[in-house]
């Protein structure tokens, strides 16, 4: 479920294709698909550890 | 990276860019090396040697590291698949982001704004693939020592002629990538201001390719391994201090971004009847992360993982990497900020890389020259590390299944491994020939192709890691019309990446790869029943069982 999520998020871009709000001055455009890939790191984490003994 | 490009990874949005909004007036690599009168960089220079030097050094003593017998094909093919979780992560990392991504991903910053930051929504997708399927994948070639995909497609499908399609895909799809990854030194020579006229201005770059050459034939794949350590941490450096220090000097990230023209910032909203440049950027996104580990070096660089659970903690970890892409396509703004492009001591190095230059002057403009030599070291030796694999991975596949299937069907340990290294030498000088004598812009469109290609092995490969419903034959059918379909259409779009495919009166402008790989398995779903009826079976049946493929 997760990786669904992971994977579809990405997958529209009206999603996130917008200027505000910035963050420190970068478009939302930009931190957004940053955060995410802390977001997908931390998804792939859990599902290592929800997976593995 | 491609594009990761391209890519593809990363690397293939520059071509989108270079041929799409370029209109493909990329100068050819060596048109005006005599006016590119740049003054010698003397303290960078002698930095990027002295690190050179190191890592050349570094590349010959990496035979002796975790020792094992390099007559062996998977000991100097696949390191003797004794990666751990960390050196593996250097390894796949330093396959996906090569010297390329960094010059190019920045560069279609520069050049063509937003659309550059689908690196980003891609690397994110390839890793739940690499958690879920490649991991299937490293078990079953592990249990059955499969060294290549065409090594899987023959033992899961028993058809030599789809594992031969298989394989001369993917060396023809990495063959251009290599020669991109010595365009990047180029770029990085051409930087320091080393110049020359006609050959004399090529011997820098003969220099790395003997020493990349020499190395790879006498320690194999331990030789990019131990080499992507200090490339990492020479780029982590440099991509860290550029984006502390050059958003400063430039007075924050408000002015860059205020400084980049308002149609670059964002993603165009379509028009009506159109989804735009939204499914273009997504399919641009899905299509680039399937193709990614479907390039033999990505597989080579995930089979010599020690074991399965060091595959899945990399699928965790290897978005560091991301991080720091998605950082480095803002250096493309940065550059537009800084006006770095107007300046007249960095207009010949434009004029004769194009936006390529973009990266390579923002950093000599910002960085004192000793900083300067470490970047570009970091950007040279980047370019070998993939070099290196990619070469390696294409010489495993001749190897494998042309040279044993089809010639010398019994060879011993020795002579195999002779063969594979020999072809890597052979796979590198082809590269290098056609940087040196064609012109950059058909190593770029070429690599387009090579994307299209090699996305066409996806049902082989990757579904065929989860089933062996297809048969072989519809499969080689399904990959023959992927790979004609994907050819006309890349050539009906003036070699660009997207094509507007339209159906009842609305347009869906989509990354060329994905329309056809769904082709592809159109036609191998529907002939796989007809195949099977017509009594078309594989010559031998599966020698994989299901419980190969995990733990």
């Amino acid at each position: 479920m997760l990786f669904v999520l992971q994977f579809c998020v990405p997958l529209w871009p009206p999603l996130y294709n917008r200027a505000e709000p910035t963050l420190i001055g970068i478009p939302f455009f930009y931190w957004f698909q940053l955060l995410w890939v802390l977001i997908s790191a931390v998804f792939t984490a859990i599902v290592y550890f929800a997976t593995t003994e | 990276m491609g594009a990761h490009q391209r890519g593809f990874h990363g690397d293939s949005v520059f071509r989108h860019h270079r041929v799409g909004t370029d209109g493909g007036a990329a100068p050819a690599s060596r048109v005006s090396v005599e006016t590119f009168v740049h003054e010698i960089n003397w303290t960078a220079l002698f930095i990027f040697l002295g690190l050179f030097a190191f890592i050349s050094w570094l590349g010959f003593a990496a035979a002796r590291w975790r020792k094992g017998d390099l007559d062996q094909l998977h000991e100097w093919g696949l390191g003797g698949r004794r990666f751990g979780t960390v050196i593996t992560w250097f390894l796949v990392g330093g396959d996906i982001y090569t010297a390329y991504t960094f010059i190019a991903v920045p560069a279609l910053a520069f050049g063509a704004g937003a659309v550059a930051f689908f690196a980003v929504p891609y690397t994110v997708m390839i890793y739940p693939l690499l958690f879920l399927v490649f991991r299937r994948l490293w078990h079953v070639c592990h249990k059955h020592g499969y060294i290549t995909a065409g090594d899987f497609v023959r033992g899961r499908f028993g058809n030599r002629w789809l594992a031969l399609a298989v394989t001369v895909t993917g060396i023809l799809a990495t063959m251009p990538y290599i020669a991109l990854q010595l365009v990047g030194i180029q770029v990085v020579i051409g930087a320091l201001g080393v110049s020359g006229s006609g050959l004399v201005g090529d011997i820098p770059l003969l220099a790395a390719f003997v020493v990349l050459a020499a190395f790879t034939y006498s320690s194999g794949l331990r030789a990019p391994a131990s080499i992507a350590v200090v490339k990492d941490l020479l780029i982590y450096v440099t991509a860290l201090a550029a984006v502390i220090v050059i958003p400063i000097q430039l007075g924050g990230f408000a002015k860059i971004f205020a400084a980049v023209p308002a149609k670059q910032l964002l993603l165009a909203p379509p028009g009506p009847h159109s989804t735009g440049s939204y499914s273009g950027y997504a399919t641009l996104a899905l299509g680039s992360a399937l193709a990614l580990f479907l390039y033999p070096h990505s597989l080579t660089g995930v089979l010599s993982a020690s074991s399965g659970a060091a595959i899945r903690r990399n699928a965790a970890m290897l978005p560091g990497y991301t991080i720091m892409l998605g950082l480095l396509a803002l250096f493309g703004f940065f550059v537009i900020a800084a006006g770095v492009d107007k300046l007249p001591q960095y207009a010949a190095g434009f004029q004769q890389f194009g936006s390529n230059f973009a990266v390579p002057a923002l950093l000599l403009h910002s960085f004192p020259s000793w900083f300067v030599g470490i970047a570009f070291a970091a950007i040279g030796i980047g370019a070998l590390v993939p070099a290196a694999i990619m070469s390696i991975a294409a010489a495993n596949l001749y190897t494998r299944n042309i040279h044993r299937e089809f010639i010398n069907k019994n060879p011993t340990a020795r002579q195999e491994s002779r063969v594979a290294k020999l072809v890597s030498l052979g796979v590198k000088v082809g590269a290098l020939v056609f940087i040196l004598f064609v012109p950059t812009k058909f190593a770029i469109q070429l690599q387009l192709l090579g994307g299209i290609w090699i996305i066409q092995t996806l049902p082989a490969v990757m579904l065929g890691a989860y089933t062996r419903w297809f048969n072989g034959w519809a499969l080689i059918a399904g990959w023959a019309v992927g790979i004609v379909a994907g050819t006309t259409m890349a050539f009906a779009t003036g070699l660009t990446t997207t094509f507007p495919l339209v159906i009842g009166g609305y347009t869906f402008p989509g990354y060329t790869a994905v329309f056809t790989v769904l082709l592809n398995l159109f036609v191998a779903i529907l002939l796989t029943p007809l195949m099977n009826g017509l009594g078309f079976r594989g010559a031998a049946a599966d020698e994989t069982a299901a419980a190969d493929y995990t733990a």
